[in-house]
Parts: C-alpha cells; structure tokens; sequence
C-alpha cells in the first residue's frame, strides 16, 4: 500500500526538514489539515466552489484521432477546461479555505509557469485576502501573459533574483517572506512538494482528478481502472492527483513524465528521476539534482512548470519502489506533441502537458489499452513560444 | 570538554559569536579571517558552510555563498581551511550549514572530518529535533562535537526546554521571526520574550541572533543572555573591505568598544 506516515514519509521520502523558525506554522498546518479537510461543512464548501466556481467535473474525454493513431482508447482528462486553465485551482480552492479557517490574512505563493500563480490570485480575489506571488525574474520574462493577469487579479507579483531566477527560487523566496511573517501569513504551496503536510494535502486536493476518472470511466468504457494513467511531472501535483485513487491499484501502470530539456544528459535538463540523488530540497528528503557536495543544480526545461530539480517525496517513493515508471521528454519532443494534438483534436496544450503527450511515442501498451493522459492546462500562455518555434517545425516536416 | 565547552565553563557574559561564509571573500580568506577576529578579540567563530539554497538565511549571506560557490569553495577545502587556523589558534569553531551538505558528504565522514579539523561544534538550522533525536544523535555525541538547535519567539514553552536538553554548548536563540540580516535594532516585543527566555533557567547559556548589528544592540542582547551571533553585518563589512585582517579588527573593536572582556 501506498502510504504516508504520521511524520510524513512515504517510505524513506519526504519528512519535514525546515528552520526553526517556520516550525511554528508548519505544526500548526499538520496538526489541523486533515481535521479541517473532514469536517463536513468544509467539505460541502469545497466541492460547491469545485462545482460551481471552477467548472468540475471536468470531462473525460475519448480522443477518437489521437486513439486512431496510437492504436489504443486514449481518454483525455480535461483539466485544462477548469477556470484559470489548469488543474492548479484544485488546490488552491481547498488552500483558501484552509487558510481561512485558520484565521490568516494574508497569502503567499510561489509560481513557475504562472499557473499557479494565477490560480492563488484568483482565489484570493475570490476570498478577499491580500496576494502576493514570488515568480523567478526569467520566467517573469518568458510567461508574461500570466503576470499580467496575476497582477489584474489584485496580487503583487514579486521577482526571484536570486539563483537561476526560476521555480526553485522563487519557492526560496516565498519561504524567506513566510519566515519574517511567522502569524498572520499562510503559505499556498502549488506542486506536492515541500515539507510535511504540504505533499500530502495538496495531493489530497488534487485527487478529484482520479477520483471522477474512476466513475466517469466505469460511466464510459464500463469499468473503474484503464490501463495506463500518463501526467506530466515537474513537482507532480497533477500526477499525484490523477495517481492517486489508483496508487493502490497494482494493474494500473503510472507513467511520470519530466522533462529533458536538451537531452537528459547535455547538462540542460530538469529529469530528475534519471539525474537525482537522495537529498533535501525544500524541507523535503526525495530526490533532486545536486553536486557531490550537495549544492542544488540549476535545472532548465523550456516549460517553466516542469523547470524545477527535484520531485515530490510521493513521486520518488512511486519511482524508487517501481510503482511508477519515468519517461523523459526533449524540449523538441514536447513541442511537437503540442502541434500534433493541436491539429489532431483541436486542442493546444500547455508545454508542460505536452511533454505527456510526447511520451505515448515513448511508453509501451497493447492495443486494447486504455490510456488516460492527464490534460493538465491549456496552451494559451505557452502560444508565444509555440509562434516562435513553429516555422522550425514546419520546415523539418515534423 | 571542547571548546566551546570550555568558553562558557570560563565566561559566561559577553560572548561575541561572529558568523562569516568560508570563501569569502576570496577563496583563500577563511584562515585569515579566522585568526584576526580570534585576535581581535571575538569569542567563537561560526563558519558558514556555503549552499546554494540557504532557506534560513538573508540576501547578504546568501550573496556571499553564491560568491563562495563561485570562488570553488567546496566542504573538503574548508575542512583544509579550518585545519590549517586550527594549527595558530584556539578559538571555538562552530560550524553552520544545510543538512543535505552532510547528507551528501556522508553523516558520519562528515562527523569525522570536522572533529579532525578541529570544529567544536554545529549549527544545522534545517535538521529537525526528531530527526536529529531518531538518527544522529549518537554520532554526534560519540564524535564530541556541540549541537546548537534554535529558538524564535514563537516556540512554545515545552519546545523551548526540549531545544535545551539536546542542544549542548548553547541555544541560539533568534532574536526576532526573521531570516538573517533583515531587521535591525530591537523591538519591545523581542525584549519581553529575552526575558521570558531568560527566567526559565535553562541549563544551557543563550547567544542572540539575527538583528545584532551594531555595538548598541550587541550590547542589549548581553543584557539578557550570555551574548550575541552577527552576521551579516560582518559580511557586509568584509564584502567593503580591501584587507579582510584588518577589516576583521575593525569590526570586533567597533562591537567591543573599550568595555572589551578578558
């Protein structure tokens, strides 16, 4: 079984290892997470704003094309028709409410691609609390569609100076702010990474992804489990969302997919299942891209939500025990994944979703199977990079 | 008794922890750093490990890992480092660093390598007491090395007293919820909670971190504990510097002033 411990490990990953001075509101979030989330007036007021604000159930959808092409049933879950665009407002619906009822005033957040971001913004418009986003100073540059509706969400966009100015640190940054506001301020953490309850509350908050996979499969093809679940993974809280009612399921392969960059080993690349060590990042033991010495390597993907050098202490127990199997995916690759689905289904992904797109070239199945592929978010923010790159591809023919 | 030990077995007032980054500012600065603050009088010297992802730690510190890092400062060189000052000087070497340094050089090798550079002590900001208690404890007792765990204003009383029992040395004892070098000066409400602090009767003694800056509020934290750990106002100062040495003298006279301690 795939579980997490009192202290918050699955298997040898995962913990809580954070300065003292954050220990205070991260016992507070520990002790009161998984009380607050059962209480059923909690509940009732989560999945009414599920429903009615973000859109969900969000649809299951049988890709007739893509399905012809690959020679398999592959049903797209259509997390990229949720309010904000992807499945980030799962979690921060549940995180606001959460904060609310904790009594806290004021919210942080750290933002790769901006997905995040924005979906913090929007719920903190939504509950009328102050918003503030700390976001890497190049992927400021390379998402600014995002940080335009960020900031007419409300919220103060914050650049990340330091380091290689993106997703790890601006998570660095959005820590050191929590630090100097130990009281009135709570942390929204986007992916299922960070220290414990983090990983596992915000998997908890993404797994209405599998749970309506479940019955809206059994609804469509006549049972509960497909064969293979596909889902992009940069922390992993869309993978761990559309894993999690089947992590138990052993028939069910689960395929993490991360990015490569320029090739897993040109030194450009954000595969940390293939490249990582055990270590500590972000108050976290799991694997992550480091020296010798232990000094966090800078990673790069052109996705700005899959740029980040390590995974979720979840996604490195699936990974280390084989419960989950890894495929890498090139810059390019995902590129032309993006294209192929746009002309195939009429649907244009977010960068970060296509790199699940491009691992069906990858990944084994038989004919029969039916594959779900998490369609985490829509292309909309990434439409620049895809202008930019797109003559290339046509000359190449791909 | 290390060294560490055997500071406040003899002086318990007055203590001047100065804290700067190894490799910084050139990569050949540590020993000489080392040994004109032990000259000009600092009482214990914490040595930074430099690390890309300092969580706990301010713009200043963090700017002056990066350089370090950039300098090639790695954790064998400073063990080289900290041997080669350990050679001309007597000063309490604690060392202070992330733990997925010591996960990656290896819990025990790491242990190892700093008794035999002659460091007394650690200060591991990101290693949780539990983990701490179910894992290394035992190493690091065996090795004779102090451990020094945090507090901040809002750890609870027990928690305090828990931080007491496993520290050895002293509690460093934040003085403000704040990362390094981002207040300065001190607050009423920070001096209600030196006192608060102050009359549980620990049996360790407390050395005040994080807003010491300046002789004056140096001054204050002696009030209420047996001294004070600066930082990134030392950096600031070596990062100005044209002779680190002497820099280093100026900045323990300025703290010190005349009323300086035997």
């Amino acid at each position: 079984m795939v579980a997490i411990d009192e202290r918050g490990y699955y298997g040898e990953f995962g913990g809580a290892y954070i300065p003292e001075m954050l220990y205070a509101n991260i016992e507070e979030l520990r002790q009161n997470y998984l009380e607050i989330m059962r209480e059923p007036a909690f509940e009732r007021e989560f999945r009414a704003l599920l429903k009615d604000y973000v859109g969900r159930p969000t649809p299951l959808y049988l890709a007739k094309r893509l399905s012809e092409h690959y020679g398999a049933r592959i049903y797209l879950k259509r997390e990229d028709l949720n309010h904000t665009g992807a499945h980030k407002i799962n979690n921060t619906v549940g995180q606001i409410l959460l904060a609310n009822r904790l009594g806290k005033k004021r919210i942080i957040a750290e933002t790769g691609a901006g997905q995040h971001g924005v979906a913090t913004a929007t719920v903190c418009a939504l509950a009328g609390l102050q918003c503030i986003v700390y976001m890497g100073a190049v992927d400021i540059r390379r998402q600014a569609p995002n940080v335009a509706r960020m900031r007419m969400l409300g919220a103060e966009v914050r650049p990340a100076i330091s380091g290689s100015q993106t997703l790890k640190d601006a998570t660095n940054e959005a820590i050191r702010d929590w630090i100097n506001n130990p009281e009135d301020t709570h942390y929204i953490i986007g992916s299922v990474v960070g220290p414990h309850p983090y990983p596992d509350m915000v998997a908890r908050f993404q797994s209405v992804i599998s749970e309506e996979i479940r019955w809206q499969l059994s609804g469509q093809a006549g049972r509960e489990n497909p064969d293979i679940i596909v889902a992009c993974v940069g922390g992993g809280s869309n993978a761990a969302g559309a894993f999690y009612h089947f992590l138990d399921e052993e028939s069910v392969r689960l395929v993490a997919v991360e990015a490569a960059g320029l090739g897993i080993h040109s030194g450009e690349s954000a595969a940390t299942s293939v490249l990582g060590t055990k270590g500590i990042i972000h108050g976290s033991r799991t694997l992550l891209m480091q020296t010798p010495d232990g000094q966090i390597v800078e990673p790069y993907s052109i996705s700005a939500g899959l740029d980040y050098p390590g995974i979720g202490p979840l996604h490195a127990h699936l990974i280390a025990t084989g419960r989950a199997e890894a495929a890498s995916i090139t810059d390019d690759e995902a590129l032309a994944a993006g294209y192929f689905l746009s002309r195939k289904e009429g649907i244009i992904p977010a960068l970060e979703t296509a790199h699940a797109f491009a691992a069906l070239d990858k990944i084994s199945y038989r004919p029969d199977d039916i594959i779900i592929v998490n369609l985490s978010g829509r292309g909309d923010k990434d439409l620049d990079t895809y202008i930019n790159h797109y003559e290339r591809f046509q000359k190449a023919g791909l | 008794m290390n060294r560490i030990q055997q500071l406040f077995a003899r002086q318990q007032r007055d203590i001047l922890n100065i804290y700067f980054t190894a490799g910084y500012p050139g990569l050949d600065d540590t020993e000489r750093i080392i040994l004109a603050l032990d000259k000009a009088g600092a009482s214990l010297i914490e040595l930074g490990m430099p690390y890309s992802d300092p969580l706990a730690d301010g713009p200043t510190i963090q700017q002056s890992s990066q350089v370090a890092l950039k300098n090639g400062m790695t954790l064998q060189l400073l063990f080289e480092q900290a041997k080669a000052a350990r050679k001309r000087s007597e000063i309490p070497i604690v060392l202070m660093g992330y733990f997925n340094q010591v996960m990656q050089y290896g819990e025990q090798r790491f242990f190892n390598h700093c008794v035999e550079a002659g460091i007394d002590g650690l200060i591991l900001p990101d290693l949780p007491l539990y983990e701490y208690e179910r894992s290394y404890q035992s190493m690091i007792s065996q090795a004779g090395l102090s451990i020094s765990f945090l507090i901040t204003p809002q750890t609870p009383e027990a928690r305090i007293r828990k931080v007491d029992e496993l520290s050895q040395g002293f509690v460093y004892m934040v003085a403000d919820s704040s990362i390094t070098g981002a207040k300065s000066g001190i607050a009423d409400r920070q001096l209600a909670y030196f006192e608060r602090v102050d009359k549980l009767g620990l049996k360790n003694p407390r050395l005040i971190g994080f807003g010491i800056s300046n002789r004056e509020t140096f001054e204050l934290a002696c009030r209420y504990a047996s001294g004070a750990i600066i930082g990134s106002a030392f950096i600031k100062a070596l990062s100005a510097a044209a002779d680190v040495e002497q820099a280093a003298l100026d900045f323990v006279r300025g703290i010190r002033g005349s009323a300086r301690p035997v």
